[in-house]
């Protein structure tokens, strides 16, 4: 059940023979019967692979790790999810998978050390094996110094970290993560990259995660499912998703012009989708691997008699990917986001 | 499809069922005794109300301290207070008001803590801890009762304490013994228990503190004041003695009189316990039932 699926690959479903972690399979979501959050999605993460989704606010992410956590009730559709159904089987599910929410969930009048063995406790976890777990697990996240500190005491760093450590505890096999970074500065963010990559490649977990940080899904992800308005556009890895825009941007001029249109000349060139000529000696070519494309175009040249004189050559980025596909930029969005995610947070604490 | 991913579980679970909700149990009761600010504060209110309208309304003196004179009957004093304290007698089972009202804080302190075990809820909801440890195996059910339990707890120490102060305060210890604490402790016991889960299942939705404060505002004091803990319901109008008669803190607290007091009950002990005990059940048991609905959407 679930292990093989036929498709074409654009819709995020993947071919024969694989073995999906992460199987959903029609998901819906409609919050108080208006709310449509999460709209018939369909795609399949790879056991092994940091699956990443990325969307604007309210695109639906949260949502859906919810769902695939077995907090939320689907609407419709269903999932399963280390091979168990989250509907008939959340208690399994539950078992088998971590998660690390979007929000700071520790409980701040314990210490960071009780947070965690209070965690392993609701796992069943016996505590001769959850004080060995909670001790190298503080030390991954280098929290061991201030693990008998209250957590009201932590920084926005330290927070995440320990959101982190509780969220491996269970030594699941697959690990949702709700915009880890979200709200942190550059340094911390980086650190966290480094934690995830520790996880994927050192203890062989599947990752499952959202962002809205195009950086950070471009490095991070193997895979990448855009989302917008509770509806996958497009799954692919970042170099398939770049490259299905058009693939990467090359520039040439060429010297000593007769004037003569090369447009069809260039164009015959292999993994060249588009040429552009720009006045009367300049190329705009859009081409896939770029970087393989572009001595082709010199040496072509060169072989009818041409000089380039100037040859230049731009990976498009995630932004335009998004772009193209959800017709607005991720990237103004982000700045607003992270002032909202503080003031939130100090909001919540001048509540409590 | 199970067998294709293989459980990475390097132990083997508790198999004691109980193992989460002591867990959540104890992290609520941490709050409380790490930080002996909040268990000071949360005395404060009944020490006040029994130092304040315990003593004030002196309903005795009314009756002994003074000497009245009805125009041509020459009653002796020792008659008038002898008088007096039948009256007291008949009206409160005790003589003096302050005992009456000692045992009925009792039930008043548990009362107050049993409401905030909702409150707690609610915060855990807010502060998404709530959610963290939905997306845990524990049973549902442990997460109610994790809450109960722990207003329980906290409720009979804060009762116990109350009742020592009471005793300090002079509240009559004549007819006080072991067994007569325990059984008040144990109606006590169920009264909570059976309020708690009241208060967990009326906040098992919210996501909003103040309208869970408003329903504590609402409740708090008609339950207090429809019930035997201030003011004995004989003297109270029929409708109202119908409510009393279906609140469960006069239950306790008239077991409380009974065995703490001597005073004569309004029911048999059997049933008051029996009472208690029926409430506590069916409480908690559709607590336990809605978590498993209703802590999630
Ligand atoms: N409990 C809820 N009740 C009603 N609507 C909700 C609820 N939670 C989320 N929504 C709505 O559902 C949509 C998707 O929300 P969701 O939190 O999944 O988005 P997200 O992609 O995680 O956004 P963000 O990046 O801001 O975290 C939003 O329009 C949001 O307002
Ligand atoms: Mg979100």
């Amino acid at each position: 059940m679930g292990v093989l699926r036929v498709s074409d690959g654009s819709d995020g479903r993947l071919n024969f023979d694989e073995k999906l972690i992460v199987d959903v399979r029609g998901l819906t979501k409609v919050y108080n019967g208006r709310v449509k959050a999460v709209d018939n999605i369909s795609f399949g993460v790879r056991e092994g692979e940091i699956f990443g989704f990325l969307g604007p606010n309210g695109a639906g992410k949260s949502t859906t790790i919810k769902i695939l956590t077995t907090l939320l009730r689907p609407t419709s559709g269903t999932a399963l999810v280390v091979g168990h159904d989250i509907i008939r089987q959340p208690n399994e599910v539950r078992r088998s998978v971590g998660v690390v929410h979007q929000e700071y969930t520790a409980d701040e009048d314990l210490t960071g050390y009780e947070n965690i063995i209070l965690i392993a406790d609701l796992y069943g976890i016996p505590r001769e094996v959850s004080k060995k777990r909670a001790a190298e697990l503080l030390k991954l996240v280098d929290l061991e110094s201030a693990a008998g500190r209250k957590v009201s005491t932590y920084s926005g760093g330290m927070r995440r970290r320990l959101e982190l450590a509780c969220g491996l505890i269970n030594n699941p096999r697959l690990l949702f993560l709700d915009e880890p970074t979200l709200g942190l500065d550059v340094q911390t963010r980086v650190a966290v990259w480094g934690y995830i990559r520790k996880l994927k490649e050192e203890l062989d977990m599947t990752i499952f995660m959202t962002t809205h940080y195009l950086e950070e899904a471009d490095s991070l992800c193997d895979r990448i499912a855009i989302i917008d308005r509770g509806k996958i556009v497009r799954v692919g890895s970042p170099e398939e998703l770049k490259a299905s825009i058009g693939g990467d941007v090359i520039e040439v001029e060429v010297d000593g012009s007769t004037g003569e249109d090369l447009t069809s000349v260039i164009a015959g060139v292999g993994n060249v989708s588009e040429v552009k000529r720009s006045g009367s000696t300049g190329y705009r070519i859009k081409a896939k691997m770029g970087e393989e494309v572009a001595p082709l175009v010199i040496e072509l040249l060169r072989s009818r008699g041409y000089r380039v004189k100037r040859i230049s050559l731009t990976k498009p980025s995630l932004d335009e990917v998004y772009l193209e596909y959800t017709g607005r930029s991720l990237r103004e969005e982000e700045a607003d986001r992270d002032q909202l995610f503080a003031q939130r947070a100090t909001l919540r604490r001048a509540r409590g | 499809m199970t067998e294709t991913f293989v459980e990475r579980a390097d132990w083997k679970p508790s198999s004691n069922p109980l193992h989460g909700l002591w867990a959540l149990t104890n992290r609520e009761l941490k709050k409380w005794y790490k930080e002996p600010v909040v268990l000071l504060l949360s005395l404060i209110q009944p020490v006040i109300w029994l130092g304040l309208y315990g003593k004030s309304l002196n309903f005795g003196a009314l009756f002994t301290g003074t000497s009245f004179n009805i125009p041509g009957l020459n009653i002796p004093k020792s008659v008038l207070d002898q008088l007096g304290s039948q009256i007291m007698l008949s009206t409160f089972g005790t003589t003096d008001y302050f005992s009456f009202l000692a045992v009925g804080m009792l039930s008043f302190v548990a009362l107050f803590t049993a409401m905030f075990s909702g409150m707690s809820i609610v915060w855990d909801r807010r502060f998404g801890f709530l959610d963290k440890i939905l997306t845990t195996p524990v049973p549902r059910g442990s997460i109610i009762m994790a809450k109960v339990f722990s207003s329980t707890i906290r409720g009979l120490i804060q009762s116990a304490i109350v009742l020592v102060l009471a005793v300090l305060l002079g509240m009559n210890v004549s007819k006080i013994t072991p067994i007569g604490i325990a059984g008040t402790f144990a109606a006590l016991f169920l009264m909570v228990l059976g309020l708690s889960s009241v208060f967990v299942m009326l906040a098992l939705r919210s996501t909003n503190w103040q309208s869970q404060m408003a329903i504590m505002n609402l409740l708090n004091l008609p339950l207090l004041f429809a019930s035997n803990a201030l003011f004995p319901a004989k003297f109270m109008p029929t409708w109202l003695q119908y409510v009393v008669k279906v609140n469960p803190i006069s239950y306790a607290t008239d077991v409380g009189r009974q065995l703490l007091l001597g005073s004569p009950g309004l029911n048999t002990l059997g049933f008051d316990f029996a009472y208690l005990v029926g409430f506590a059940a069916v409480f908690s048991a559709i607590g336990i039932a809605l978590s498993w609905r209703y802590l999630s959407q």
